[in-house]
């Protein structure tokens, strides 16, 4: 595989690290907020174990440690190992909460 | 028809124009007990144990290829039980106790080589480690030795014991492990289940689950709809998608990991050595090629083939203990898609979706288990509850805590 980073053109792929998924999102809670712990339970065991597993095109984490060590989000075939799309997520990687309405 | 050496004397007198199939070629029932969907070693063991352990013989493998042509063609054929944690231990003890008599059982050379595998060790904590693993091994009557350096010089001159940045400080060593013949398990199991009734239908893939009351009742496949009492799936490596079909989503991602056969050279390597420091095993093969594997690519991939930096890595770790290794070329290379579980430990359990039962999550580590995994897998769907050596691998154990985190990693590409 090679990935078309935005800023350094393509390059071969172990110049980058995985990270996986893009879609999860760390459920949102604060202590004491009143949500059911049922609730965040299940929520925090869906995102942390739980995995679509998609068996197609997936957005997906990368990190270019190899190059400009930019997070990006690329857009891959997990059937062919077809990149899409590949884009700059800055702030990406670090667990992202979902907000309230989000 | 037995096979023995009379059977084959007399076959070789007619010119080996006497052999008769070994497995029928069926076409599928309206319904039958038992399905299990995957004809690879775990659905074919399945289906063995289920007619010969617990006498429910109206049992069909569906697979959507040929038998075999999944992961149980495409490891590097090692069995072993150096495991440490309960749960593990006994499971992949039972397994071992299993290959040990398995070419009695099948009447089928499977060639179960048990000649060895050393883990190496290159530090005095990984030292430690080791002793403690093979400690928790004798424990549990299971063999293990401690080597040194000059110990393990002695079986394997050929190492390189002059690495200044990975010494090679001694093993650990299980003489019971060794390797058998991935395609021979698989025929084996298929004549065997064939023989006590089973119907192995391949070209035949599940594109959906039948559901009444939600209860599964049958499948649909591309051969047409099939009703089922029980459904069981054995398709490690397409999990998810087949889960999918039945609205589960499960902790397992599907990982490709790359495997290598070296061309042939004389007999070299006695039985399966691991470096220590790097991730790198390799065995010989029967026809003399070096078998040897490493990492996942650390990627999502159904692609069934790997990317160049994970072979480069592979062949350095290679080249650390064995730089004549630098000097045989490679003769071929491909992938295999594993079912990556979140704590590194296979799933054997019923799901939430009534009839249908789990059996997945293997990671690398699925040919060891063939036996074993048959056996318990049957054992659950007889008598609906675990069989008490598989009772910790259980569905929910995320959610309560429980995993069984042998080497401390699951799908996670940057534990690796």
């Amino acid at each position: 595989m090679r990935i078309a980073c935005p800023y350094c053109g393509e390059r071969e792929v172990g110049e980058f690290s995985y990270l996986g998924d893009a879609s999860p999102k760390r459920p949102h809670y604060t202590i004491d907020d009143g949500t059911d712990p049922v609730v965040l339970e299940e929520a925090f065991n869906e995102y942390v174990y739980l995995r679509d597993n998609v068996a197609g095109t997936m957005r997906e984490y990368w990190y270019h440690g190899g190059g400009c060590r930019s997070w990006l989000i690329a857009e891959r075939s997990t059937l062919t190992h077809e990149f899409k799309s590949v884009q700059a997520a800055p702030g990406a990687g670090a667990a992202k909460v979902t907000l309230q309405g989000e | 028809m037995k096979y023995s050496i009379f059977s084959l004397a007399k076959a070789a007198m007619s010119g080996h124009r006497g052999w008769t199939r070994a497995w029928r070629d069926p076409v599928p029932k309206d319904r039958y007990d038992v399905i299990i969907i995957g004809g690879g070693g775990h659905g074919l063991a399945t289906a063995y144990f289920l007619a010969k352990e617990y006498g429910i013989r109206n049992v069909a493998v569906l697979e959507k290829g040929w038998i075999g042509s999944g992961n149980a063609g495409r490891n590097t054929t090692i069995i072993r039980s150096n495991y440490m944690l309960p749960g593990n231990v006994g499971f992949y003890e039972l397994s071992m106790k299993l290959w040990e008599r398995m070419e009695q059982d099948l009447n089928y050379n499977t060639m179960v080589s048990q000649r060895g595998i050393i883990n190496l060790y290159h530090s005095d904590a990984q030292r430690d480690a080791f002793a403690r693993r093979g400690n928790s091994m004798r424990i549990n009557g299971i063999d293990a030795e401690l080597l040194d350096a000059e110990q393990i010089r002695k079986e394997l001159p050929f190492l390189n014991y002059s690495n200044p940045r990975f010494p090679i400080m001694g093993g650990l060593m299980q003489r019971r492990g060794g390797t058998a013949r991935h395609d021979a398990v698989v025929w084996g199991y298929a004549r065997a289940a064939n023989d006590l009734g089973v119907d192995i239908i391949q070209n035949c893939e599940v594109i959906g689950f039948q559901r009444t009351n939600g209860r599964i009742t049958g499948v649909e496949t591309t051969r047409g709809n099939i009703a089922a009492g029980k459904v069981g799936m054995a398709v490690a490596g397409s999990t998810s998608r087949v889960a999918a079909m039945a609205g589960l989503k499960l902790p397992i991602e599907s990982h490709v990991l790359q495997a290598f056969v070296s061309e042939a050279i004389k007999p070299l390597i006695p039985g399966v050595v691991t470096f220590g420091a790097g991730h790198f095993y390799v065995s010989q093969s029967d026809k003399g090629g070096l078998v040897f594997g490493g990492d996942l690519d650390g990627y999502n991939s159904y692609a069934q083939r790997g990317n160049m930096p994970v072979m480069e890595d592979v062949c350095e770790g290679g080249m650390a203990i064995m730089p004549m290794l630098g000097r045989v070329r490679l003769l071929r290379q491909w992938g295999g898609i594993m079912d990556m579980s979140m704590d590194g430990t296979p799933i054997i359990d019923r799901t939430p979706v009534e009839g249908l039962y789990l059996n997945a999550g293997w990671c690398y580590g699925g040919f060891k288990a063939t036996p074993g995994s048959g056996l318990v897998f049957a054992h659950l769907m007889a008598r609906d509850e675990p069989h008490p050596e598989a009772a910790l691998f259980r569905l929910d154990r995320f959610r309560r805590g429980a995993m069984i985190d042998e080497k401390g990693q699951g799908a996670q590409p940057n534990l690796h």
